[in-house]
C-alpha cells in the first residue's frame, strides 16, 4: 500500500497534466496538481528545516569536530527566521498604513534586506566566482590531445577563448574582406551557430526522448525503483 | 547485454489488466475534472450560448431575445474541447507512446533486445567495492533540483540502485540534499534498498540530510563535507547547473572516483572533462532501465530508438528537400512536402 | 590528483614535466587572481575600456527595442540571483536603460525568489536615479517574485492578473492604471528575460514563446554556460540573445553609443560589461596558456615514455 498509493498519485496526475495541455477546459485541473505540488513542497520543508536543526543539535551536543559551526548555523538559521517572521524593521505598507505588518519583507532599510545586500549577496557572489578558478586548473589538467577528436576539442576551444575577446581582433582583424571569414572573432560566431547548434539539438533531441520514455515508464508503473525497493 | 527471455506467451496477464484498468480510471478522473470544469459555478470560462442569454431575458421569445441580447452582451470567445494548434504534438506524443508500448510488448514477448555498454554503468559496481576496500563512504549528490524534476527522479531511481549494491558491499552512503521533498523520497528509496538488500541494520536517516535550498549554500556545504571525509567515491546525478564543475573538481582534488549524470546539455562538458564516467543526456534516462534488466523497462529504450530514427528520417528528408529547393526553387512538389513537414513538426 | 609536496627530498630529481605536472593547483588559482584582479586595478584607474564591435545576435536585441513604438508595453523577466549578477546585471541595466530612454512601458516580473530584489536594485539604478520622471504605475510597475517555475508561465498564457494579482507595492493588478488592457502575455509586443539558468530563457521559449511566436518577440541575456543550449533557437523563436559578458558588453556599447551626450561622460553604472572584458581577455589568454603548457607536458612525458 506504501508504494500502491504514491504511484497512482503519480500516474493520475501525470495523466491529468498531459490531458492539461490539449484539453484548454482541463487546464485548471493540470494548475491544480502544479499547486499541490507546491503547497506538498511547502510542508515538506518544515521537515526539511527539522531534519537540519536535529542534525546540528546532535553535533553540538555530542561536540563533534566543527560543532562551533553548528552553532553558527543554527544561530543564522533562528535569528533570519525571527526576523523574517518577526518583519524586523519593515515600515507598514504606504496603502495599509493602519496595518502594522503590510509591509514587503524586501523593503529598503529592512533587516531582511540588510541580510540579503551583506551576506547573501557576497557569499553567493563568491561561490560563483570559484568557477573561474576550477575552470582554471580543469584547463590544465585535463585538455590534453590525447586523440583527434582531443585535437579538434583544442583547437575549437581556441577559437572560442580567443574569439570572444580583442585577442581576436589584434590577431585576426587584420585579414582581408575576403577572408573576413577566418577571423577568429567570425569563426567563433561560425562555431557556435553551427557546429555547437547541431551538436546542442542532437544531445536536445536525444534528451526529450529519454525524458519521454521515462515519464512513460512512470506513467504505466513500468519502473517503479523511484518509489524504492526493488522493482516488484 | 543481450537479453533473450523464454516467456510464455501469454499477453494478457494480471499486470496488463491492472494498467488497462489504472489508465482508464484515470480517464474518468480526468472526464470528471473535465465535467467539473464545465458545470458552470461561476468562474469557469464557459461560452455564453443562447440558451443562457435567454435566461437572463425570459420575457421575448427566444430568437429575438438571442438576437438582441447577443449584439448587447459582450461575447467571450468558447474554449474550444481541444486546442488544436498541438495536433502535431499530440500524434507525435501517440506516435512515441506506441512505439514504447509495442517495444515492451514485444520485449516481454521474448523477443531478445540488445543495448550497447554504457561505461559509466558498468563501473558503478566496481566504484562501490573501491569505497569498501578503502573504508570511506560513497557521496550521492541528486542534484539540486525538486521532485518535480524528471531529472530527480531518475537520480533517485540510480541511488535506489546504487545504495542496494552499497548496503550489499557493506559501504556507508551520504546522500545530502538540496530539497526537503528530495530528502523524504531518498530516505525512502535508501530504506527500501537496504531492506531488499537484508540489510536493514545497516541503514541510517542521519546520512540522509536536507542542507539548504539555496544553490551555492549546498554547494558550500557539500565541498566542505568533500574535502573533510574524502568519500572514496562520488556520484553526481540529477538537475545541475554552475555548481556540476565545483563538484568535478574537488572530487578531483580529493582523488575520488567520480560518476555523473545529467540531462543539462549545459553541464555536460564540465562534468565530462572531469569526472570519470559521465551518462549524457539520454544515458542517465535509460540508467535504470539498464541496470534493472527487465525486458519491460528495456523495451521502453527500444521504443525511444524508434522515435529517434523517426526524427533522424525526418531530418535527412528535411535537408535533402531543402537542397533540392535551393538548387531547382521551382520544384513545387518539394515546397509541398516542406509545408507538410513543417506542419507535421508543429512549425 | 595534484598537491603540494614541499618536503619531498626527490622532488628535484624528477623530470621538469613532472613536477611542473603535480604543481599544486593553487599557483593555479593564484595565477588566476592575479589575470583577473590586475586588469580591474588597471581599469579602475585609466577608465579605459576596450573596443567592441557588436555581433548580429546582440545587434538584434537594440533593433528588437528600438523599433518598438513609444508606450509600447515590455514584459521584463528578471530570472536570476545576485550569484549570477556579475554577469547578468550590467545587461540588465543597460535594457532597462533603453526601455526607459525608449519611453517604454515596462513591467517587471521574477520567477526566481531573489530575482525580485535584483529588479529593485536595477529599478532604483537606472530609472529611480536617471529617469525620475518616470511614474510607478504608469510607465513601469514591479510585480514582484511569484513561485510556481513554468507554472506561472503557463498561467500567464491566459490570465495575467491570477499569474500576479498584485503588485510589488501590494496594489491590485486590475488597478494599475498600465496593466488594464492587459489579459494575457501575448498583449505584450515584446518579452525581455534576463536568466541564469531554470525557470529562464529556455522555459519562456518552450512555454511561451512557443504558443505565441507570431504575436510577440523575445529576446534575452544569459549566462555563457545557457548560451550554447539557446543558439538552437535564435533568430526564430529568440529575436535576439545576449550571451555571456561578452554579450552584455557589446550591447552595452550600443546603448551608450545611442544615448551618448556631447561633452558627458557615461556613468560608470552603465560601462560595467565593457570595463569586465579586460579581465575575461586576460584570464582567456591565460587559459590558452595553462592548455598549451598542460599538451606540452603531455608530449613531452609520451616523448620519454616512448624513449
Amino acid at each position: 500500500m506504501k508504494r500502491i498509493i504514491p504511484m497512482w498519485i503519480a500516474i493520475i496526475g501525470g495523466f491529468a497534466m498531459m490531458l492539461s495541455s490539449f484539453v484548454p477546459l482541463a487546464e485548471s485541473a493540470g494548475e491544480m496538481f502544479a499547486d499541490v505540488f507546491n503547497v506538498v513542497a511547502a510542508i515538506a520543508f518544515v521537515l526539511g528545516a527539522g531534519s537540519l536543526a536535529k542534525q546540528h543539535l546532535e553535533k553540538l551536543s555530542r561536540r563533534d569536530a566543527g560543532w562551533g559551526y553548528s552553532i553558527i548555523t543554527l544561530g543564522s538559521f533562528l535569528i533570519t527566521l525571527f526576523i523574517g517572521l518577526g518583519k524586523i524593521g519593515i515600515h507598514p505598507n504606504e496603502q495599509f498604513p493602519q496595518a502594522a505588518y503590510s509591509g514587503s519583507n524586501e523593503m529598503e532599510g529592512s533587516a531582511f534586506g540588510w541580510i540579503y545586500e551583506y551576506m547573501i549577496t557576497p557569499l553567493t557572489s563568491t561561490m560563483f566566482a570559484l568557477l573561474a578558478f576550477f575552470v582554471a586548473s580543469a584547463a590544465f589538467r585535463a585538455f590534453r590531445a590525447k586523440n583527434t577528436e582531443a585535437i579538434l576539442l583544442l583547437v575549437t576551444a581556441f577559437i572560442v577563448l580567443l574569439g570572444r575577446t580583442f585577442a581576436g581582433v589584434v590577431l585576426t582583424g587584420w585579414f582581408p574582406d575576403w577572408a573576413s571569414g577566418l577571423r577568429l572573432e567570425n569563426l567563433s560566431i561560425y562555431v557556435m551557430q553551427v557546429f555547437n547548434t547541431a551538436g546542442n539539438r542532437a544531445i536536445m533531441i536525444g534528451i526529450a526522448l529519454g525524458v519521454a520514455a521515462t515519464g512513460l515508464r512512470i506513467l504505466f508503473g513500468i519502473d517503479r525503483s523511484w518509489l524504492g525497493g526493488g522493482d516488484a | 547485454m543481450r537479453i533473450t527471455h523464454k516467456i510464455p506467451r501469454r499477453i494478457v496477464t494480471n499486470q496488463s489488466c491492472k494498467r488497462v484498468a489504472a489508465f482508464v480510471f484515470m480517464l474518468m478522473c480526468c472526464a470528471g475534472a473535465f465535467a467539473f470544469e464545465t458545470r458552470g459555478d461561476g468562474s469557469a470560462p464557459i461560452a455564453p450560448t443562447a440558451r443562457i442569454v435567454v435566461a437572463q431575458n425570459t420575457s421575448t421569445p427566444p430568437q429575438e431575445s438571442a438576437t438582441s441580447t447577443l449584439v448587447a452582451v459582450s461575447a467571450t470567445p468558447a474554449r474550444p474541447l481541444f486546442n488544436s494548434e498541438k495536433t502535431a504534438l499530440l500524434l507525435w506524443i501517440v506516435f512515441i507512446g506506441a512505439a514504447v508500448t509495442v517495444s515492451v510488448w514485444l520485449a516481454k514477448s521474448g523477443r531478445p533486445i540488445r543495448i550497447r555498454r554504457i561505461a559509466a554503468l558498468e563501473a558503478v559496481d566496481n566504484a562501490v567495492g573501491r569505497a569498501t576496500e578503502m573504508g570511506r563512504s560513497i557521496l550521492f549528490v541528486p542534484g539540486i533540483q525538486d521532485m518535480d524534476n524528471i531529472q530527480t527522479v531518475a537520480g533517485l531511481t540510480m541511488l535506489g540502485r546504487v545504495a542496494k549494491t552499497a548496503a550489499e558491499y557493506d559501504a556507508t552512503i551520504e546522500v545530502p540534499t538540496c530539497r526537503s521533498l528530495v530528502m523524504e523520497a531518498a530516505r525512502d528509496t535508501v530504506r527500501a534498498s537496504y531492506l531488499s538488500a537484508g540489510r536493514a541494520d545497516g541503514f541510517s536517516a542521519d546520512r540522509i540530510t536536507y542542507i539548504t535550498d539555496d544553490q551555492f549554500g549546498y554547494v558550500a556545504h557539500v565541498v566542505g563535507s568533500m574535502v573533510r571525509e574524502k568519500p572514496a567515491t562520488c556520484f553526481y546525478m540529477g538537475c545541475f547547473f554552475a555548481e556540476s564543475l565545483i563538484f568535478a573538481e574537488t572530487g578531483n582534488a580529493i582523488g575520488a572516483i567520480q560518476i555523473a549524470g545529467t540531462a543539462e546539455s549545459s553541464q555536460l562538458p564540465f562534468f565530462v572533462a572531469a569526472c570519470d564516467y559521465t551518462l549524457i543526456g539520454e544515458e542517465f534516462f535509460a540508467a535504470s532501465a539498464y541496470l534493472s534488466g527487465e525486458p519491460a523497462q528495456l523495451g521502453t529504450l527500444r521504443g525511444q530508438d524508434v522515435g529517434k530514427f523517426a526524427v533522424v528520417v525526418l531530418i535527412a528528408l528535411g535537408v535533402l528537400a531543402s537542397t533540392i529547393l535551393v538548387m531547382a526553387p521551382s520544384a513545387a512538389a518539394v515546397g509541398w512536402f516542406l509545408d507538410v513537414l513543417q506542419k507535421v513538426l508543429g512549425g | 590528483m595534484s598537491g603540494g609536496n614541499f618536503n619531498n627530498t626527490n622532488a628535484s630529481a624528477r623530470p621538469w614535466f613532472e613536477r611542473l605536472d603535480r604543481i599544486d593547483r593553487r599557483w593555479i588559482f593564484l595565477l588566476m587572481f592575479l589575470a583577473v584582479s590586475g586588469p580591474i586595478l588597471w581599469i579602475g584607474v585609466t577608465g579605459k575600456t576596450l573596443p567592441e564591435a557588436p555581433t548580429l545576435a546582440a545587434r538584434a536585441v537594440f533593433q528588437e527595442i528600438d523599433q518598438l513604438p513609444a508606450h509600447s508595453l515590455v514584459l521584463i523577466s528578471f530570472d536570476y540571483d545576485p550569484a549570477s549578477a556579475g554577469e547578468l546585471q550590467p545587461m540588465a541595466t543597460s535594457l532597462v536603460r533603453q526601455c526607459a530612454a525608449k519611453n517604454l512601458r515596462m513591467v517587471f516580473i521574477a520567477l526566481w525568489p531573489l530575482g525580485n530584489q535584483v529588479a529593485q536594485q536595477t529599478i532604483q539604478d537606472v530609472i529611480g536615479d536617471d529617469y525620475p520622471a518616470l511614474k510607478e504605475g504608469d510607465d513601469f510597475v514591479n510585480m514582484g517574485y511569484q513561485a510556481g517555475n513554468e507554472a506561472v508561465m503557463k498561467l500567464l498564457l491566459t490570465d495575467f492578473a491570477k499569474a500576479f494579482p498584485k503588485d510589488s507595492r501590494g496594489e491590485a493588478t486590475s488597478n494599475i492604471p498600465m496593466l488594464k488592457d492587459v489579459k494575457m502575455v501575448s498583449d505584450f509586443p515584446l518579452l525581455i528575460s534576463v536568466s541564469a539558468g531554470y525557470p529562464g530563457s529556455k522555459e519562456w521559449v518552450q512555454y511561451v514563446i512557443s504558443a505565441y511566436n507570431e504575436k510577440m518577440n523575445f529576446v534575452t541575456g544569459c549566462t555563457g554556460v545557457s548560451a550554447p543550449q539557446l543558439y538552437p533557437y535564435f533568430p526564430q523563436q529568440i529575436a535576439g540573445l545576449l550571451g555571456a559578458i561578452k554579450g552584455a558588453a557589446e550591447y552595452e556599447s550600443m546603448v551608450n553609443e545611442s544615448l551618448a551626450v556631447d561633452g558627458v561622460a557615461t556613468a560608470p553604472k552603465y560601462l560595467q560589461a565593457q570595463r569586465r572584458m579586460g579581465p575575461q581577455l586576460v584570464a582567456h589568454l591565460l587559459m590558452v596558456g595553462l592548455i598549451i603548457v598542460g599538451n606540452v607536458i603531455f608530449f613531452a612525458r609520451k616523448r620519454r615514455g616512448a624513449a
